[in-house]
């Protein structure tokens, strides 16, 4: 059936949904399995649940499947998803200095208390495609890297003793200055927006923000003429421990598990306080899952919108109303939707328009 | 498709939970208490597009029973894509009845279109709203613009009326053309033709409008005075159609689709309000024997 | 003459500070002598405790070196920013003597749109330079609840006509024009609205002697005609000397002197004023 613009409009999108299938599927052996999307495609599901804003590792993927793969489309799904389960309990605020960190690197200084981690990282690989990975095979390939990784590096030795925080250091030297007052928690999930917004929302929309969008604008405040270059205090990747009150016991509480997070702590210009002191200003970043990039970009952009500038990425409402994945996709791409009505009423108007030009034309040459 | 059927069991009534569609209520609720004033919410993620009608759809969703029935028309059209794919949502997540006679209506969102027939007391109008803010094209920024209402700063505004009119001839806003509700705030009306524009006025019908990526919800009450802005000596003109009839029903009292008819080579109109024609084409038929 | 001893306009210790201040610069003795600039916290002093009375019809001068806070004065007293502390009343404001930094942002919109009239330093402050120079009045205008497009385009190019620019160049944008003809649509806006008191700031600055000279046979044609009350800023006391019948000098944010024009420029007291008038000479 041809596609014609607005009629047969249930009939099209019927088949609409019929092809997409078959688009998904025709070329298929076997289904992917949901699972194997999970656990082997880490950062496209860290990047989703990162971006929807739901530590589901597993609905991550299988919206990944439904979505043949398009993250933005993945983290819409969960979002949609998200927003009509019932909010049981809040958990109590999290310690990241209690990580149990997988990789941990610092860029200010050589030597941090408990040493810096590499971890798992493709920073220092060559970008060369390996060929060996079309013929794998999963159990041989794991021992194998088993049997290479020095003893200390096995993953299954447990690294729960904490790290203290760099930032914590500084702080503790008084080089640091505390971040802005903090006026109220809201959850921009459930409480309405209204700018300006207090720094809470900002961090929460960031850290739900789109990856490409995010790096975008950082790496834009990096290169203006006002830039200062931010140092990585320190990027931590690992495990933190989410726990609730126990509802009978007032001073007892619950293990829900782990999730894992990425952490940024940058250090970006400092500041003169009233009181004439000077200090460091911290910028913060804080995401689900391993999304260095975009935690860097977090702390600076979030550093950048406490402080007083010109720039682009010195104004919430530019950075904030736009880094959004699932508003930014969708407000772009319904301008597929018909627009009849709005281009009639405009074509109404340049005629009108034309007509009281040519009319003056005329006059003029009379 | 076959995932409509576990949307009922797996997902609240109307999609979304309670406390949500109570919320909306509420700010519904203010939205009508102070025309044109637009009430911020929390606008929750839906399962369509962002800018595709989740601002109309949370209302649409908030207000729903099982005694409604509902229609949904975009450009005016019940079967145009967007439309039936919100008409579906809804009934997959309740089980109201839907229908394209906007009489029968008891509930009707609508994109950019307000249906010929004039909407009843007992009938309520939801419209899908991409940019809530008619001061947006003269101030960007939010935290002023809200201040510019407060104070009834309109002077920007009309500014750019007048400088139309010195560019154009006439000022040259199409559809969602600025009103100002109730003497007192102008608002966007949506991008709906200005020949839908004077519908509002001392209207007997409810009018709601849902902005779902820029997060808030306004009202048109029955009985408000909708103005739209114009100087005295230039006043509002809506969209020409003399000389113009729908090839169809024969109207020339509806807001008309222009059509280029490629073989004959020639331009011709159509009602936009489908509902409507398809009434009138029936009426004309049983007077005609 | 109506009220002769009733000041049109009365400012009574008007103080604005920029910046967050400090223990220290709350109480302005602690500043430094001659100074208006905390040492401790960086705020500047712009205006340090300033009164002083305008009457209808009267043209008031105030000189003083750069940066001693002519532009701060007269943009506190047309709202463009709070004040620290201090008031101001007008005498015909329809509310009554009160003190008009204390009222509603609506009732201070008022007082801008019909009682006072701005021109600033700047033009690019005071005019929407990508607006036509007729927008830019009918604003003030459209402000004042004139909504005929006819009437608001005849009172423009009869306010055009006044400062002299063409009226053929009614349409076009202020960004196009030069320095001088800028300050001219400035001031046809500022008189839009025919505001008893008018608030000028370098109005001549940087414009070529004949240009200055039209500029100012116009605002003494103003005052004569609709016996505006101007305050005339500048540090050219040639202008003051011509236009002023009374001025005050400020230096460093605070009113160091203030009389009659003639007497300060013949007998200047303080020792800066007689720099000032000496540098003239
Ligand atoms: N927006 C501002 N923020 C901080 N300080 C300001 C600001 N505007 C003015 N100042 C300071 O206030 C003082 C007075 O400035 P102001 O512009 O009023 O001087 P002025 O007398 O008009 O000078 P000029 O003759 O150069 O125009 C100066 O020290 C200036 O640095
Ligand atoms: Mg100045
Ligand atoms: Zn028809
Ligand atoms: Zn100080």
């Amino acid at each position: 059936m041809g596609y014609v613009a607005v009629t047969g409009g249930q009939q099209a999108i019927e088949t609409a949904n019929l092809l997409n299938q078959w688009y998904r599927l025709k070329d298929a052996d076997h289904a992917l399995e949901v699972t194997a999307i999970e656990k082997q495609m880490r950062h496209l599901v860290d990047r989703v649940i990162s971006e929807s804003g739901l530590y589901a590792p597993n609905d991550a993927a299988l919206a990944l499947k439904q979505a043949e793969g398009d993250p933005a489309e993945a983290a819409f799904l969960l979002r949609a998803y998200r927003s009509t389960l019932e909010r049981n309990v809040e958990s109590l605020t999290v310690d990241p200095g209690q990580m149990r960190v997988i990789r941990r690197i610092s860029s200010a200084f050589k030597d941090i208390p408990g040493s810096q981690i590499l971890g798992p990282t493709a920073d220092y690989t060559h970008r060369l495609l390996n060929f060996t990975l079309r013929n794998e095979e999963a159990q041989a390939a794991l021992k194998s890297v088993l049997q290479q990784l020095p003893k200390q590096d096995n993953p299954h030795t447990d690294h729960r003793q904490p790290f203290r925080k760099v930032a914590d250091l500084l702080r503790a030297q008084g080089l640091l200055s505390p971040p802005n007052a903090r006026n109220g928690l809201v959850d921009i999930t459930r409480d309405k927006l209204t700018f300006p917004v207090p720094r809470s929302a900002k961090l929460q929309l960031l850290s739900r923000g789109d990856t490409g969008a995010m790096t975008a604008l950082a790496c834009s405040s990096m290169r203006e003429h006002t830039a200062q270059h931010p140092t990585v205090a320190e990027l931590r990747v690992g495990y933190v421990e989410l726990t609730v009150a126990y509802p009978l016991a007032s001073n007892e509480t619950l293990s829900l598990g782990e999730v894992m997070v990425t952490e940024v702590e940058t250090i970006n210009s400092f500041t003169k306080k009233d009181n004439g002191d000077v200090q460091f200003q911290l910028g913060y970043g804080l995401t689900f899952g391993q999304n260095e990039t975009k935690a860097i970009a977090m702390a600076i952009l979030e550093q950048r919108l406490e402080t007083d500038g010109t720039s682009p990425t010195h104004d919430e409402e530019f950075v904030l109303l736009h880094v959004d994945s699932i508003e930014a996709n969708g407000f772009v791409s319904h301008l597929k939707l018909p627009h009849y009505i709005t281009f009639q009423s405009k074509l109404d108007v340049l005629r009108q328009a034309q007509k009281l030009a040519a009319e003056k034309t005329d006059h003029q040459e009379v | 498709m076959a995932m409509h059927t576990p949307l009922k069991q797996t997902y609240n009534y109307a999609f979304l939970d309670e406390g949500s569609k109570k919320e909306i209520r509420r700010a519904t609720l203010k939205a009508v208490a102070i025309p044109g004033y637009q009430v911020p919410f929390a606008s929750r993620e839906m399962p369509i597009g962002r800018g595709w009608g989740t601002g109309g759809l949370q209302l649409t969703l908030s207000l729903i029973g099982d005694g409604d029935t509902l229609k949904v028309i975009d450009q005016g059209n019940d079967d145009s894509v967007n439309a039936v794919s919100i008409k579906k949502l809804v009934q997959a997540c309740t089980n109201v009845a839907v229908t394209t006679d906007a009489e029968q209506a008891t509930l009707i969102q609508s994109r950019h279109r307000i249906p010929e027939v004039p909407i009843r007391a007992d009938q309520i109008l939801v419209f899908q709203v991409p940019i809530p803010e008619p001061l947006r094209f003269v101030e960007p920024k939010e935290k002023k613009s809200k201040h510019l209402h407060a104070e009834m700063d309109y002077s920007g505004i009309w500014l750019r009326l007048y400088e139309d009119i010195v560019k154009w001839g006439k000022i040259s806003i199409g559809a969602d053309y600025p009103a100002l509700a109730h003497k007192r705030y102008i608002f966007a009306p949506s991008p709906i033709p200005r020949y839908d524009l004077p519908k509002l006025h001392q209207a007997e019908g409810l009018f709601l409008f849902g902005a779902g990526r820029e997060k808030k919800i306004y009202a048109i009450p029955p009985y408000t005075d909708v103005e739209p802005l114009a100087f005295d000596d230039y006043p509002f003109e809506v969209e020409h159609f003399e000389g113009c009839s729908c090839r169809l029903c024969g109207s020339t009292d509806s807001f008309l689709d222009e059509l280029y008819d490629e073989a004959a080579g020639q331009t011709f109109y159509q009602c936009s309000d489908t509902g409507y024609c398809r009434k009138c084409r029936e009426r004309g038929a049983q007077h005609g024997k | 003459m109506g009220n002769e001893d009733r000041p049109l306009l009365a400012v009574r210790h008007l103080m604005k500070r920029f910046g967050k201040g400090c223990a220290t610069c709350r109480n302005p003795q602690n500043l430094p002598s001659g100074s208006s600039h905390c040492p401790h916290c960086g705020s500047v002093l712009a205006c340090n405790d300033i009164s002083f009375d305008l009457y209808e019809g009267e043209i008031l001068g105030i000189v003083g070196e750069s940066g001693s806070g002519k532009s701060s004065l007269v943009q506190s007293l047309y709202f463009d920013s709070p004040v620290t502390s201090g008031s101001a009343t007008i005498a015909t404001y329809n509310k009554g003597p009160r003190n008009i930094f204390l009222e509603s942002a609506q009732q201070k919109r008022y007082i801008r749109n019909h009682l006072m009239g701005m021109v600033y330093q700047n033009p690019w402050i005071g005019l929407k330079m990508n607006f036509s120079s007729g927008g830019n009045i009918a604003e003030k205008l459209i402000a004042a609840g004139d909504f005929n497009v006819r009437a608001i385009r005849s009172r423009a190019a009869d306010l055009l006509d006044h400062v002299e620019i063409p009226i053929t160049r009614m349409d076009e944008a202020p960004a196009h024009f030069s320095g001088g003809m800028q300050q001219r649509v400035q001031i046809s806006k500022a008189l839009a609205n025919k505001p008893p008191i008018l608030l000028l700031d370098e109005v001549t600055t940087g414009l070529d002697l004949s240009v200055q000279a039209r500029v100012l046979d116009l605002i003494r044609r103003i005052q004569r005609e609709n016996r505006t009350a101007m305050l005339v800023v500048s540090h050219d006391l040639g202008v003051i000397r011509m236009l002023c019948d009374r001025t005050l000098v400020m230096k460093q944010g605070r009113c160091i002197e203030a009389g009659l024009t003639d007497q300060i420029l013949e007998d200047p007291q303080h020792t800066y004023t007689q720099l000032l008038v000496h540098s003239l000479l």
